[in-house]
């Protein structure tokens, strides 16, 4: 029945020329109500993703910016040759051995003469840095003629004096930032920062420096280098390791069940947690081929492994993504596989290898698992001259002032975040450089 | 060795005189289904029972041909005949193509292309090869033409590989337009003008076949007659072999003319003869747009 009356049915069926545009008008009116709910969720998206960044920022630069200036304190300090020299040899051990806290305490107490018991001494002692002794020890070693004379010096203060600086400078009471400080204490400081001996400086020793217990001496510059040392190794190993992989899997190797395993094992290995290679290495690197602990390069080595994959993967799409018409156009004159590859899939692969490997080196500089296990966790207070010395991480070195309980490292911490983004901005920035003078302008 | 003399002979042998070791025995009986003469005079590709095979699929069927020298053979037929795969076969392009397998007896100048002795590399610069699409490098016109000279050393300073590039882009007629640009990018050319160049940066390897897979498929009409023109010229110093969707453009350019269809040769023959009295029915068919 139905086949039969079918045709005249389906006939009669057809829309009118009206009931077309009715139709198409409400489904218009359908599409462009979505179009417009999509766009608004988009609009959403990015403006929650600004107000993120904004709070991060706004958080991180609020909390951290006071750590880029250090109280300092102008001490009249009185080079007593009998105290630093007695014999007057000014024999360089002697003048490195010698005990430079006295000249510290001297001029303190010549601004602060009413002290007199122990303890207040003690008070009166710990407003300056430990760090202070140090400095006056660099003076008299650079130039042992400044025995016997008077200079006036600016010396850092510590670190919970220099809390409590930035509180009242920035127009707080003060009271609760200094918490740790003595009634005494804080009458001494009014009256120095009224002689005009007190100011907030450049904190050069932040970005010069170590890692220290002391938050006023601690600097950021070893985990800096050490992060840099560690980058080196991992680009060095891990973009020409990357793409020599991604060439020959994607042009030289045959289909096989050989070639299918190591790929499946090469796109899991970009999802196994970063903890895991720092086992890898601590076993294969150190216990087995006995690297030292706590060196950049086997930091580096680490990171390398992990970042290989994420290398690997980005230079084979961009490999495919190359136009076969260009292969074909190399091989029909008679190039070879290798001057095909070499002279013309590279050059137009390159830009889309480099973003990988930004990708990767990005992921690697902010790393900190992998490097706990194979002893970059530890307190290192020299600035690393090479791959080999012990050195710690910027990302570690967060990590541990964050732990620290002195209240200074709070700021040094947002202060170490913001050097940690502008190393990864330079290290993207020159990326994008190079991809930019790679890339063909036609 | 004795396959080789054979080959070298100014007539080569016809289809059913190959030896049987080549080609199987019902591979014969089909490739004399050909109607026409396969064999050519000085025949300088010789090709006799090829098959060709992407996995499962048998895209050419005993096909056997001769192109001669400084002759332009066309290759026409419906789509996915096996016309393009035939060209691809003359110098083993399709080797790049992992699941394609090529069987018979391919024969350069006497030479078994697909023997384990035979550099791939040299036999591309011997057969060149100019594209559907342009495909110029992503380099300058210079670059572009001076590249195949360059990575076969044909060059032995830079005054010589300029004449190679000038003579070239001149047999291509394109010097004239492109002289005072050489360094700009090749693809900042217009489509015929990089077609041309890609015929320049094949003939720069000065090789003894050019191969030719629809090179006007992308053209507008005056560009196609430039190429057309071209080809015209360049059969003086080369044998040409084309592929081609556009019957007049086989009859414009081509001395012989081979009909495939369903991976097979239906019928080969001079090219007039071909378009005029055709021998075979679906040859016939198609010639006369009856399908295709």
């Amino acid at each position: 029945m139905r086949a039969n009356d079918g045709d005249d049915d389906r006939a009669r069926r057809q829309l009118s020329p009206e009931e077309t545009r009715r139709r198409v008008d409400a489904s218009l009116r359908r599409r462009y109500r979505s179009e417009q709910l999509f766009r608004l969720y988009g609009l959403g998206s990015v403006c929650l993703g600004v107000v993120f960044l904004l709070v991060l920022f706004g958080t991180i630069i609020g909390s951290g910016y006071s750590a880029f200036r250090q109280g300092f304190v102008r001490l009249d300090v009185h080079f007593d040759a009998d105290l630093i020299d007695p014999d007057g040899g000014r024999d360089l051990d002697v003048l490195s051995a010698a005990d430079y806290s006295l000249l510290v305490k001297a001029a303190l107490r010549e601004l602060v003469p009413e002290v007199a018991s122990r303890a207040e001494k003690r008070e009166l002692n710990g407003l300056v840095s430990s760090g202070a002794v140090f400095e006056l020890r660099d003076t008299v070693m650079a130039d042992a003629q400044i025995l016997g004379q008077t200079r006036s010096l600016w010396l850092p203060l510590s670190g919970d004096v220099d809390l409590w600086i930035k509180a009242r400078s920035a127009g707080k009471s003060g009271e609760d930032m200094g918490g740790k400080l003595s009634a005494n204490q804080r009458a001494w400081l009014e009256r120095l920062q009224a002689d005009d001996r007190i100011e907030l400086r450049f904190n050069r020793t932040f970005f010069t420096s170590g890692d220290s217990r002391e938050p006023e001496l601690a600097g950021i510059w070893g985990a800096t280098k050490g992060s840099f040392f560690m980058l080196l190794v991992t680009l060095l190993l891990s973009f020409p390791l990357g793409v020599a992989a991604a060439i020959y899997l994607e042009e030289f190797a045959r289909r096989s069940w050989w070639v299918d395993i190591v790929e499946v094992n090469i796109n899991n290995l970009a999802a196994v947690p970063s903890i895991v290679f720092g086992l890898l290495g601590l076993a294969v690197f150190i216990n087995f081929f006995g690297l030292p602990r706590s060196a950049p390069l086997v930091g580096g080595l680490v990171l390398t492994l992990m970042t290989l994959p994420v290398v690997i993967i980005a230079s084979r799409a961009a490999i495919k993504a190359v136009p076969p018409s260009v292969r074909e156009a190399a091989l029909g004159i008679g190039a070879s596989q290798m001057q095909m590859v070499f002279h013309h899939v590279l050059p137009l692969a390159l830009p889309g290898m480099l973003t990988g490997a930004i990708i990767g080196m990005a992921r690697a500089l902010g790393e900190s698992a992998p490097l706990l296990m194979i002893g970059m966790v530890a307190f290192i207070v020299d600035v690393p001259g090479g791959p080999m010395s012990p050195s710690t991480a910027l990302p570690v070195q967060i990590y541990l002032w964050a732990d620290s309980p002195e209240r200074a490292f709070v700021a040094r911490t947002s202060a170490a975040i913001m050097v940690l983004l502008a190393f990864l901005l330079v290290m993207n920035a020159s990326a994008v450089w190079l991809r930019s003078r790679f890339e063909r302008r036609w | 060795m004795l396959i080789m003399d054979k080959a070298q002979d100014v007539v080569a042998p016809p289809a059913d005189t190959v030896p049987a070791a080549a080609v199987p025995a019902d591979a014969q009986r089909l490739a004399s289904d050909t109607v026409g003469d396969v064999t050519a005079k000085d025949a300088v590709i010789c090709v006799r029972g090829g098959n060709v095979f992407y996995g499962d699929t048998h895209a050419l069927i005993n096909v056997s041909l001769d192109i001669g020298r400084n002759e332009v053979i066309a290759l026409i037929g419906p789509s996915g005949c096996g016309k393009s795969t035939f060209l691809r076969c003359l110098n083993r392009m399709n080797d790049t193509i992992e699941s394609a397998r090529v069987k018979g007896d391919f024969r350069l100048d006497g030479q078994d292309m697909y023997a384990r002795d035979t550099d791939v590399v040299m036999l591309r610069a011997r057969v060149g090869m100019v594209f559907q699409k342009p495909n110029p490098f992503p380099k300058s016109i210079y670059e572009n033409v001076a590249y195949g000279a360059r990575i076969h050393g044909l060059a032995a300073n830079r005054a010589e590989l300029d004449d190679i590039v000038y003579g070239s882009l001149e047999r291509a007629g394109l010097v004239d337009e492109v002289k005072d640009r050489l360094d700009d990018p090749g693809t900042g050319l217009s489509g015929g003008q990089q077609q041309r160049l890609c015929i320049a940066r094949t003939i720069a390897v000065n090789p003894e076949v050019i191969l030719m897979d629809e090179p006007c498929s992308a053209l507008d009409p005056i560009a196609t007659a430039r190429i057309e023109d071209l080809i015209d010229e360049l059969s003086e110093k080369y044998a040409i072999a084309i592929v081609t969707h556009s019957m007049q453009q086989a009859a414009r350019v081509s001395n012989r003319t081979a009909y495939f269809h369903l991976g097979r040769i239906i019928e080969v023959g001079p090219t007039d003869k071909i378009f005029t009295n055709p021998a075979h029915k679906l040859t016939e068919d198609y010639v006369t747009g009856r399908f295709g």
